[in-house]
């Protein structure tokens, strides 16, 4: 995935939109953050998620994050490799790293999420 | 405002990632937990500890000072001993585990942190109309730990003093570049190594010239997985003014028959409450952690809590340790974590869960 492309949510969740499949992973801010990655907790296949709600758990040597869904929809896909290797997660954010795939509902656009630069705006206040 | 350790600007700019701790800035990562505490393992680790308090005692009656408000035996320490040992309130929980020091001139102590200012005031309370100067060198010191299976190697030549003619839990007084320090053999990791006190002007030199010697600089966040995996305790997760030495695990520290301590009496009705619970090691069977305060359960029932837990680098398995019900304390007991509303299976095992090969130091 090309960054450029990609829309952002506040909580540093990236999310990709091809036809009704909508890709989502960690920013690779977020992840350099965390560093250290040992577990990630995923929904199973078919599982309803709601926009703005969690949808499971990241965890790194040091603490737990939620995860949140930038979108409504179904299940569709997990990344089960990360189930063995999380590390995918740090190494590859945008490709091999993305976490699931979520059906949404026709018409779904990704319009309330943030562009790269608006992103990159965010990330900068928060490093201060 | 937080405090600053000399080694400030330094962490900062080498990608330091600061955060609070105990009322100070201090590094928890340089690049990845991870790959710091192997270089502890392995090879050998950097910590700036500047932010430890240390305390000088001068006087006739230092000794009694330490004597009153310390749980091990100061009297029997021989000059350039350290000993480990815990101040007790007076219903024997615990204000503080320290190291004591005993030099030719006199005493140190090194304590927490968070505690500095509460020590420092507990032993002016205490001090009444003996004749003890206590000078606080936090400030003025700086204090750096280098830990690992190559860590005497990588110091050799450094000081005046050699640190592998040290005997484990000893320290001598020494040089540094012509000016006075102290190397002490004695660490927070489970691994070889020492600490080096020295004047807080010469903390940038003697921190580059250990990276240049090859030694990784570390956060606080290794040094928290090392001292877990080695089953050390860490002030304000396993040990509080509510926990006392013999729940803690650190009966071994506390010396009942030296003489009258703060705490005393209470500790010896206390070591006979079997009710109490006792800190215990466990290892859970999946990859999730349990954190400080999950609960532990047995048959449904809540038996107690986690103080600290992580997924361990070395040994790749979930660890915690817990205070639990002093029938649940054996090893193979099987329960249960409440890892954020999932119940996670558990069970009991011996500490530490770490313990270095000896015999092979400094190789």
């Amino acid at each position: 995935m090309d960054p450029k492309t990609l829309r952002y949510a506040k909580t540093h969740e990236w999310a990709s939109l091809e036809g009704d499949v909508c890709t989502i992973g960690l920013t690779k801010f977020a992840v350099d953050q965390l560093t250290d990655i040992i577990y990630i907790d995923l929904p199973d296949h078919d599982d309803p998620v709601t926009a703005g709600d969690s949808f499971g758990e990241i965890e790194s040597v040091k603490a737990v994050s939620d995860l949140y869904s930038p979108v409504a929809g179904d299940i569709s896909a997990i990344n089960e490799k990360l189930e063995t290797d999380p590390t995918l997660i740090s190494s590859d954010p945008y490709g091999k790293g993305w976490l699931i795939k979520v059906k949404v509902e026709k018409g779904t656009t990704l319009d309330h999420l943030m562009t790269l630069d608006q992103y990159e705006k965010q990330i900068a206040s928060e490093e201060h | 405002m937080a405090l600053r350790t000399p080694l400030y600007d330094w962490h900062a700019g080498h990608g330091g990632r600061m955060v609070e701790f105990g009322g100070w800035d201090m590094p928890v990562q340089y690049t990845s937990i991870v790959e710091e505490h192997q270089a502890v393992r392995s090879a050998a680790g950097l910590f700036d500890i500047s932010h430890m308090g240390r305390l000088s005692f001068g006087g006739a009656d230092a000794l009694a000072l330490i004597q009153q408000v310390y749980s091990n035996n100061a009297a029997t320490m021989k000059d350039g001993q350290v000993r480990y040992g815990l101040i007790c309130n007076d219903k024997g929980g615990i204000r503080d585990d320290v190291l004591v020091y005993r030099w030719p001139y006199g005493w140190a102590m090194v304590v927490n942190a968070s505690n500095r200012d509460k020590i420092v005031n507990w032993l002016a309370q205490h001090k009444k109309d003996r004749a003890v100067d206590i000078t606080d060198q936090t400030t003025t010191t700086c204090m750096i730990a280098v830990q690992g299976p190559q860590a005497l190697t990588l110091c050799r030549g450094l000081t005046e003093a050699d640190a592998d003619k040290l005997a484990y839990y000893h320290a001598t007084p020494t040089r540094y570049r012509g000016k006075g320090c102290v190397i002490s053999r004695t660490g927070y990791t489970g691994e070889d190594g020492i600490e080096i006190m020295a004047s807080a002007a010469q903390a940038v030199e003697l921190w580059e010239e250990l990276v240049r010697r090859g030694a990784k600089p570390c956060g606080l966040g290794a040094r928290d997985t090392l001292r877990l995996e080695a089953a050390m305790p860490l002030y304000g997760h396993e040990l509080s003014e509510d926990v006392d030495p013999f729940q803690a695990g650190l009966s071994w520290a506390v010396k009942m028959d030296k003489g009258d301590f703060i705490g005393r009496d209470a500790l010896q009705k206390r070591r006979q409450d079997a009710t109490l619970r006792r800190r215990i090691g466990l290892e859970l069977a999946g990859r999730r952690a349990a954190r400080e305060g999950s609960p532990v359960l047995r048959d449904g029932r809540t038996i107690g809590r986690v103080t600290s837990g992580t997924v361990t680098p070395t040994l790749n398995k979930a660890i915690a340790m817990a205070y639990v019900d002093p029938a649940c304390t054996d090893c193979g007991t099987v329960c249960t974590v409440d890892v954020r509303g999932k119940a996670e299976e558990a069970r009991v095992v011996s500490l530490p869960f770490y313990r270095r090969e000896t015999g092979e130091r400094g190789a």
